[in-house]
Formats: structure tokens, C-alpha cells, sequence
């Protein structure tokens, strides 16, 4: 996705402009459309914040665990025959096959992330090594399953597939509003809420946020520490998984070996940027940074700033409140 | 994480780090962690070449060198690159990896910081040489030789711009934020019109010199003279490397890197001295930067891609982060590979992100490994371990000591280190 783009780009003299004009026009299509890829960098964004809250680390290679996602989609629907152009299928038959490729691209993701934990960073907790190996391993994990989806696939985006006809469904402040995009933003606050819930009222969740606050005295106290640990690399797999199958209904030819790389970037932005290591402020935080990308697009004119823009409130973020909005970390969130 | 829920006066990053937990207390990357293993073989190599005097040890580096620079002439029949790559650009591509090997390893080796953008300063590099160079580009042309100081410069500037924001949190933050950078940097060529995107820049400048045939010494297909001009800046930001590895600065580093809060609470500078590695390091990435742009004289958006910047920190990582040897070795090797044995060179990405996983693993030290905390006592602290090594076979082996309270800290290194001192 992003090599086309690069190569599409404008050379001009006003490259840099401030269209206001053009913000006001599609300032609430914008706010719909960046509240779409919002959710999506939630979801991903939850993985980074569980596995950084418990382990304190950067899990680089989360953006691989959400591209496989990506690959288990695209292939399912590809077997059911899902095409370029939107399938003749009923209502229901669509859910189905949607569901199919829902639980597919979950277990694809939390497998990823599971071997992930066990192959490469269960070796170094057991050694206790220092956290720059750790960040190491991480990102020449990412670079491994980046490679190895490459020699497998190739550089080439893989066939845009069409999930659905998407429809308009109501009208806000004159914008329509599409079926895709209420279905995304839903699922995803769905799923964001369930995990808020499971963090703080189950047993497991409690045991995360045990594991986050103090790992030793966790252990002290009956905690299966290696258990947890596993547990939230999985959690975070199948909302990667989750976040998958919308990244793939909402830019279909985003399915490529380096796609979730950009994305995975943003992503950890967004949990910095609403508080790392807490749950609420990675929708606060992904919401967020889908809007200001979105604006700062229109804003700027030319879809490659969104990149930018969201590095650039990284910066900000970290610059001014490295704490993020909300804050608090997981282990010190209420129970 | 603190054990305490009360009430926090104040939750910032600062503190987080203050009181990270144990697992991730600063040990620095060229230990093992709580086992030090022992590496004998290459270990005692580089024990016993710096317990040697300083003549003996220029007796032995003046062939060394002699031998470098005659590489791209001799082109010795097996180490040669197969046919296609051409052995001086090869010797080139080697000597200018190994110079990015020895600037990155001033960030993450000497300091801890992990850059994972290092190929942005490399651009920056590149870029002011073009632009200040090429007909191409609508600013003022210098001769390309005072381009190189130029993009120091920039490069450094850049840097120091970088790091003053992330540079005072954890250095989680800084690695994620390099990261972004290497990818913002190729996306703002394309965006910003003097940068003139993916059509570039050609004709980039070269040292003056006409040969006897009429075409430049410096040609952009003529590796030798590239190579041996590298070769020399090479081993002169080696020995200012090795002078500021020894000095105050150096140790700072090692502290930082050692333990940070430590390192804070002993009166030195974190921060400054954080931001002076990361602003060393950029200034010699821009530096190898410039003259790659000078050497294949085109330079546009395509060429810096952030996959490069992780075979940037493969090459310190496996060479030995903390060790500039090692890293100049763990750089060569990086080009080597894939131009010597061309059948696995469009696996070299794999090869490389997978020997990052894997040395991390099973001997995070690398080749060479770096025993930094002996540094400050010069040759005869090393001499005092060799004899007591041999006195105890596990002190061969455990690459610095630095596991803080709860690994071996009374490893016979350290012994040996309180006797200096």
C-alpha cells in the first residue's frame, strides 16, 4: 500500500497547504471515516498496551501477529470465494462467511503471538535478560515473520477482496453514514468494553493486572505468572485478529507483507498517546489518533501526511505527557 | 511498578523508570544476564590483545591496516564476491556498513539507546550531500569534500532535535520513535518538492581528481579510491571513538548504559550525555551517509528504507554491541554476506532478522564481545583478570559483571576492578 502511494506523489510547488476550506466541506465525513480507522488502531493498540503493562516491553512484532490476521482473511474469503467485486449472497450468508474469516484471522493472530511469546521471549525471561535484548529480539522477530510472509507471497498487495455492497444506512449533519463503518466502530467498542471487563472483574484479569503491578509479589501471592503472561500475548492476538479482518473490509488491498508495519506504528502511538499499559486509553488513544490523521490529511492535502501527522503527535505526546491522557498504568487500574 | 497503590505524587514515565522492575534492571547488552557464560575463545582474544603494550599492539595493527587497504587490489581468490559484484564497490559497501556499524555503536552499544532509525540519519546524510552537490537540486553547490562536514552537521542537528524529546523518558520510547522517524524521513523526500521524491537527485559530487585515462578518480563505478578514502575517515572516527570510549564521556556512557539510576544518583548527567551519543552517533551515520550519496552519485527517496536500519543494528548486535571492533566486523560481515554468496542474497533480510532472534537468545554478547567495565582501568585491569582467570576457570568467561544486585556481581572481574581502584 504504502510504495504505491509513495510513488503516486504529487511533485509541486505548494506542498505544504492549510485547506480549511476542504476541512469544513468533509469535516464530518472525516470524523466518521477517522473514527473507522480509529477502532482499528484500538484494537491494535490494546495488544501493544496488555503486553507493555505486564512485560514492559514494546512487542515490535505485534504488527506481524495483526498482518497475519490479515493473511488468514484474505485467504479464507479467497476459499469462499470472495472477489474483487461484492459477492451475490444474502444477509445472512455474508455474516457467516464474515464470521468464518473472523475466527480464522483470531486464530491466526493468537497462534502468532503465541509462538511469538514461547520461541522468542520465554527464552530470555528464563535467563532474565536486560530490556535491550528484549526490544532486540522483538524487532528481529517482526523482521523474520515480515521476511518470511515475503518470500511466501512477494512484494505485491494480494487482490483486493469486496466483503460487502456497502450501503448507506442514516444521515448525520448532511454526511452519510455507511454500513462498514458502523459495523466497525461497534464491533470494536464492543470488544473493547468486553476486555475492559475481563481485565477488571475475572479472575484471569485480575491476575494480569497482579503481574503488571508486581510480578514477583503476584508470584508470591499464587499467580501462574508464565500463565498470565501467555494469556495476555493471546488477548492480544485475537483483538489483533479482530482488528484484521476490519483492516482488511475497509482498505482491501492493504493485505501485504510490510502493511501492518505503518500501522503497528500508529497503533503504539495511539496507546502512548491515550496512557500505555491502560485499556480505556487505548480507544481514547486509537479514536483519537484516527481523527487528528484524518484532519491533519485533509488538512494538509495528501493522504501520506496522516503517516506523518501521527508521528508527529507521538512526539508531542511524549514531549509534553509521556503518561499519555489517561494515564495509569495497568497494574494500578481500579479492580 | 511500585508496590504501593496510595497516593502517587506523581505517576510520569520518569518514575516508572525509577522503579522498573527487576527484570529489567540496566544490564548492559553485552552481558549474558544472570549466567555469565564463558566464551573462551574469542574472550581470551581480545583479553590478551589489550593487555599487550601499545607498540606491540601497533605492531600488530600496522599490517592489519597495510592489509585493508590493499583489499580491493589483491582481491583474494576465495573471500572474492562472486562474479556481478564487483570486489572494490563490495570493499566499499563494507568499509561504509562498518562505519555506520561503529556509529550506531556508539548509541546502542556505549550508551543502551536502541535506534531503529539509524537509516534516517544515514538520509539526512545522503541528502545534504546532494543537495549541496548535485545540478539537480536548486541550492547552492559546495565542493563535494565540504559537504561532508556539512552533513555532519545536519545529521547531528537532526538528531539532537530527536533526542531532546525522547531522550529523557525510557528508552522503550526511543526505540519506537526512531523507528517512525526512519519511515518519516522517506516519506517527507517524497512529500516536500527540493527533495525532489523518487525522481532524485543525480550527479552527485565527488572528490576532485581527473585520472591519467580522463575519467575521475572518484567515478561512481570505480570502488578503490571510494574505498580507500572511507577506509581513512573510517579509522579516524575510530580513534576519536576510542578516545571518547576512554575518556569521561565514554565512561558516563557505560554507566548509563549499566544502570541509569545508578548512574544519575553518582552525579552523572544522564540526560546530556544520553543526548551527546545519540548526536555522535547521528553526526557519523550522516558522515557515511554523505559519502555513500558521493559514491553511487544518486540519491532518492527509495534507498532508505527502515529494513536497512534493522541490518544496521544486526550488524552492531551481532559484531558485539559495546565493542567497535566487533562492530566493525558484525558491518562488513552484513554487506559481505549477501554480495560473497549471491544465491542468499534476497534472504539476506530473513537471514539477518532471524541471527537477531537467535543471538539474542543463546549469546546476546555477539562475536565479539565487549567487556566495557574494565575500560577505565586501561591494559594492566585486564592483565590483573587474565591472571586471576586462569587461576579460575569461570573467569574467562562473563563478558562485564554488570547484572546489578541480583546476578553475579562478585564474578573475579569485579574483584579485580576493586583492586584497581
Amino acid at each position: 500500500m504504502i510504495p504505491t502511494i509513495l510513488m503516486a506523489a504529487p511533485v509541486s510547488n505548494d506542498w505544504i497547504t492549510l485547506d480549511f476550506v476542504s476541512l469544513g466541506q468533509n469535516f464530518w465525513s472525516a470524523t466518521f471515516d477517522g473514527l473507522t480507522f480509529g477502532s482499528i488502531y484500538a484494537l491494535v493498540a490494546l495488544g501493544y498496551t496488555l503486553v507493555y503493562g505486564v512485560l514492559n516491553l514494546i512487542n515490535f512484532a505485534h504488527s506481524e501477529v495483526f498482518i497475519m490476521g490479515c493473511y488468514a482473511v484474505f485467504f479464507t474469503l479467497s476459499f469462499l470465494g470472495f472477489g474483487p467485486s461484492a459477492p451475490n449472497l444474502g444477509v445472512g450468508a455474508i455474516i457467516l462467511n464474515l464470521l468464518l474469516a473472523l475466527i480464522a484471522a483470531i486464530v491466526a493472530s493468537a497462534l502468532t503471538a503465541f509462538l511469538l511469546e514461547r520461541l522468542a521471549y520465554r527464552p530470555l525471561r528464563k535467563r532474565n535478560a536486560p530490556r535491550l535484548v528484549f526490544l532486540i529480539t522483538a524487532i528481529g522477530a517482526s523482521f523474520t515473520i515480515q521476511y518470511l510472509i515475503f518470500l511466501w507471497r512477494g512484494p505485491v498487495p494480494e487482490q483486493a477482496l469486496t466483503m460487502f455492497q456497502t450501503k448507506p444506512v442514516f444521515q448525520v449533519f448532511g454526511t452519510i453514514i455507511y454500513s462498514d463503518q458502523i459495523l466497525i466502530v461497534t464491533a470494536a467498542v464492543i470488544m473493547m468494553v468486553v476486555t475492559e471487563r475481563f481485565i477488571s472483574k475475572s479472575r484471569t484479569g485480575r491476575g494480569i493486572r497482579a503481574v503488571a503491578q508486581d510480578p514477583d509479589t503476584a508470584t508470591l501471592m499464587g499467580v501462574n505468572k508464565e500463565k498470565i503472561i501467555i494469556t495476555t500475548f493471546v488477548i492480544g492476538g485475537i483483538l489483533a485478529g479482530a482488528a484484521a479482518l476490519f483492516y482488511v473490509m475497509k482498505i482491501p488491498s492493504g493485505v501485504v507483507y510490510n502493511g501492518g508495519f505503518i500501522l503497528g506504528i500508529k497503533a503504539f502511538a495511539a496507546a502512548v498517546l491515550g496512557g500505555i499499559g491502560n485499556v480505556r486509553g487505548a480507544l481514547l488513544g486509537g479514536l483519537l489518533l484516527g481523527l487528528i490523521g484524518n484532519y491533519g490529511q485533509i488538512l494538509l492535502g495528501n493522504s501520506q501526511w496522516t503517516d506523518v501527522v501521527a508521528f508527529m503527535v507521538l512526539v508531542l505526546v511524549l514531549l509534553f505527557r509521556p503518561e499519555g491522557i489517561l494515564g495509569t498504568s495497568l497494574g494500578r487500574s481500579k479492580a | 511498578m511500585s508496590m504501593v497503590d496510595g497516593p502517587k505524587p506523581f505517576s510520569t514515565a520518569k518514575s516508572e523508570q525509577k522503579t522498573a522492575n527487576m527484570e529489567s534492571a540496566g544490564v548492559p547488552p553485552g552481558s549474558s544476564g544472570a549466567v555469565p557464560r564463558p566464551n573462551r575463545k574469542f574472550g581470551s582474544w581480545s583479553d590478551r590483545w589489550r593487555e599487550m603494550p601499545r607498540q606491540k599492539q601497533w605492531l600488530i595493527l600496522i599490517p592489519v591496516v597495510i592489509l585493508a587497504f590493499l583489499l580491493p587490489v589483491i582481491n583474494p581468490p576465495l573471500i572474492s564476491t562472486e562474479p556481478g559484484n564487483d570486489w572494490p564497490l563490495a570493499c566499499q559497501a563494507m568499509a561504509i556498513f562498518a562505519l555506520v556499524a561503529v556509529g550506531l555503536n556508539i548509541v546502542i552499544g556505549y550508551a543502551g539507546l536502541l535506534d531503529l532509525g539509524y537509516i534516517a540519519f544515514f538520509a539526512v546524510g545522503s541528502y545534504t550531500a546532494a543537495m549541496l552537490t548535485s545540478p539537480d537540486s536548486a541550492f547552492i553547490k559546495i565542493p563535494y569534500l565540504w559537504t561532508i562536514p556539512v552533513a555532519i552537521a545536519v545529521s547531528m542537528f537532526v538528531g539532537v532535535l530527536l533526542g531532546l524529546p525522547t531522550l529523557r523518558l525510557r528508552g522503550d520510547y526511543l526505540a519506537i520513535v526512531t523507528l517512525g522517524f526512519g519511515e518519516i524521513v522517506r516519506i517527507l523526500a517524497t512529500l516536500i518538492p527540493a527533495m525532489k521524491g523518487q525522481p532524485g537527485f543525480q550527479n552527485v559530487g565527488h572528490p576532485p581528481g581527473i585520472g591519467a585515462d580522463g575519467i575521475p578518480i572518484f567515478a561512481n563505478s570505480n570502488g578503490t579510491p571510494w574505498y580507500w578514502l572511507t577506509l581513512v575517515i573510517l579509522i579516524i572516527v575510530l580513534f576519536l571513538v576510542g578516545n571518547l570510549e576512554r575518556s569521561r564521556v565514554g565512561r558516563a556512557w557505560i554507566a548509563i548504559r549499566e544502570d541509569e539510576d545508578a548512574a544519575e544518583t553518582m552525579g552523572v548527567p544522564t540526560f546530556k550525555y544520553k543526548v551527546w551519543a545519540f548526536a555522535l552517533g547521528a553526526g557519523v551515520g550522516g558522515l557515511a551517509g554523505s559519502l555513500m550519496g558521493g559514491q553511487v552519485g544518486f540519491v532518492n527517496n527509495q534507498k532508505f528504507d527502515v529494513v536497512t536500519s534493522i541490518l544496521f543494528v544486526a550488524a552492531v548486535v551481532l559484531g558485539g554491541s559495546g565493542n567497535k571492533v566487533g562492530a566493525i566486523l558484525g558491518g562488513a560481515l552484513v554487506a559481505y554476506i549477501p554480495l560473497r554468496f549471491t544465491a542468499i542474497a534476497e534472504y539476506k533480510f530473513l537471514i539477518f532478522g532471524l541471527a537477531l532472534v537467535v543471538i539474542m537468545i543463546y549469546r546476546s554478547q555477539g562475536l565479539l564481545p565487549a567487556r566495557q567495565r574494565l575500560l577505565a582501568y586501561g591494559t594492566a585491569a585486564y592483565a590483573a583478570v587474565r591472571r586471576r582467570g586462569s587461576a579460575n576457570p569461570s573467569a574467562a568467561g562473563g563478558s562485564g559483571t554488570g547484572g546489578g544486585a541480583h546476578t553475579s556481581s562478585s564474578t573475579p572481574a569485579h574483584r579485580a576492578e576493586g583492586e584497581q581502584a
